[in-house]
């Protein structure tokens, strides 16, 4: 069969790239050619997607020279020693899952509501006492789910500017390899010495938690690299996504100022509509496996064009259309399976907080550049914003 | 309505619990679905149908018997 070039980076920042929805309306198992050469399947239905990730014979394991890369050389995936969750298989992905879930239920998540809140206030407070214009992203959207996570983790704020400089360069595709080797080494480092720390002074975290539940100390060095990588540029993005979202339709950002119910239905509508986490869900088949009348050879690499099956108008009617009040959790922006995102009620509660703090208490904030003027991150992994600029009415 | 749950396969990410609160609950050391009420009223089927088909681990089963 041939292959035709997969269209790796976006288009348009509110829809799936052309050619990935013509793909999902032509059958939705398409065979693709990587950008660095390599042949794939790309899969764009939710069904054969829910399918795939619910199948064992699928593997998560990114290290395996076979998984799906969207870079266009060769780099070695390796995170520097140690297996993370996100790349573990069956039988060992259940147990480990299992041993970290507690500290991420719903009402474990609740729980840290009115932290979460103070964190949002403070933010904006400083934010409106600062200069302006001021970048969004900078100012804010990092920094929330950055604090949220370093304060669940035991990590020192002051380490901060340390970790937000070294996950954006790990997750933009255009780091040259020697770099991204050397980011991952430091944060490694870094998270190495912090679970140190912890074993010998305990403090009231997940990681001192997980060392005094028997995990092993290089398993929760692993476990803190991919909580603090994972919650950390999803959410910021979500944040800047949909800040900008607000402020372009006005019609949007009065519905939801005037019913703050609404608004977890709101985050839904933009978690599916932005799919920032666009080819997470891929895999690498470990046998042949038949899926909808297509062979897939144990070996061959499976690409998730997530975005183009959040946008099939036979799952979600209208589904270009962004509609707050859709009502719909059946997305795979947080993926499906036994990989789905754990982190999923913590992002939601976050984004739930700022969207109905940020522009209740700054009601005149606004974009301080032309809105085509902002620059998205067409090349990076986490779909996003690199800079939003914003200013605001100072009070008198 | 009967509901029957597969522990083996609940991955804890709580989709239950948000589509039909009254109905599933989470246990606090590791996430595992837990019943609240196997056998929930007609007026809950709508909720729970939506619990069982966003249930990524495909745990969830609702019977009609
Ligand atoms: C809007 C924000 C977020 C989005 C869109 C997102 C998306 C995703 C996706 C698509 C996956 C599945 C990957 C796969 O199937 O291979 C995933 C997994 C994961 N996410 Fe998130 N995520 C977000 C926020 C968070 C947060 C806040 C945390 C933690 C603090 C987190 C922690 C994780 C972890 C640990 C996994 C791996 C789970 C496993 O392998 O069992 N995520 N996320
Ligand atoms: S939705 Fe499914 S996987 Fe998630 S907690 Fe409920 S039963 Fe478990």
């Amino acid at each position: 069969m041939t292959s035709q070039p997969l269209q790796v980076a976006r288009t348009c920042p509110y829809a799936p790239p052309a050619q990935h929805v013509e793909m999902r309306d032509n059958g939705g198992i398409t065979r693709v050619r990587l950008p660095n050469g390599r042949e794939a399947w790309a899969l764009s239905r939710m069904d054969h997607l829910r399918a795939m990730l619910s199948d064992p014979r699928f593997s998560s394991d990114r290290d395996n020279p076979h998984y799906p890369s969207f870079r266009a050389d060769e780099v070695p995936p390796s995170g520097g020693g140690g297996r993370m969750l996100i790349n573990m298989d069956p039988p060992e992905h259940g147990p480990a899952r299992r041993a970290i879930t507690g500290e991420f239920t719903l009402r474990r998540v609740a729980e840290l509501r009115p932290r979460i809140q103070e964190i949002v206030d403070e933010l904006i407070d400083a934010m409106l006492a600062g200069p302006q214009p001021v970048d969004l992203v900078r100012a804010f959207s990092l920094p929330v789910p950055s604090l949220v996570i370093c304060e669940m983790l035991g990590v020192p704020y002051t380490d901060h500017d340390f970790f937000q400089a070294h996950t954006a360069t790990m997750v933009n595709r255009d780091t040259p390899p020697d770099e991204m080797q050397k980011t991952m080494q430091a944060l490694w480092l870094y998270m190495a010495e912090l679970v140190q720390g912890k074993s010998r002074e305990p403090g009231d975290d997940v990681l001192s938690r997980q060392l005094a539940d028997g995990a092993a100390p290089e398993d929760v060095i692993a476990l803190a690299f991919l909580l603090l990588v994972a919650g950390h540029e999803t959410t910021a993005n979500m944040i800047s996504l949909g800040v900008l979202t607000l402020l372009e339709r006005p019609e949007h950002l009065a519905a939801l100022l005037a019913d703050p119910s609404g608004t977890p239905m709101a985050v839904e509508e933009l978690l599916r509509y932005f799919t920032i986490v666009e080819f997470g869900n891929s895999r690498v088949a470990t046998d042949d496996v038949e899926l909808a009348g297509t062979t897939i050879r144990a070996g061959e690499a499976v690409v998730s064009l997530t975005n183009a099956a959040n946008h099939d108008p036979e799952v979600f009617p209208e589904a270009d259309q962004l509609k707050l009040d859709r009502g719909a959790r059946n997305h795979l922006a947080f993926g499906y399976g036994r990989h789905q995102c754990l982190g999923q009620n913590l992002a939601r509660l976050e984004l739930e907080i700022v969207f109905n703090t940020l522009l209740r208490r700054v009601p005149s904030l606004r974009l301080a550049v032309p809105a085509e003027e902002v620059p998205f991150k067409d090349d990076a992994e986490i779909y996003g914003i690199h800079r939003l600029p914003v200013a605001w009415d100072a009070r008198p | 309505m009967r509901i029957l749950l597969d522990e083996d396969k609940c991955v804890g990410a709580g989709q239950c619990v948000l589509a039909a609160g009254e109905v599933f609950d989470q246990r606090d050391e590791d996430g595992i679905v837990v019943l609240l009420d196997g056998h929930p009223d007609e007026a809950r089927r709508g909720e729970v149908e939506t619990a069982a088909q966003l249930c990524p681990g495909q745990a969830i089963e609702v019977r009609t018997d």
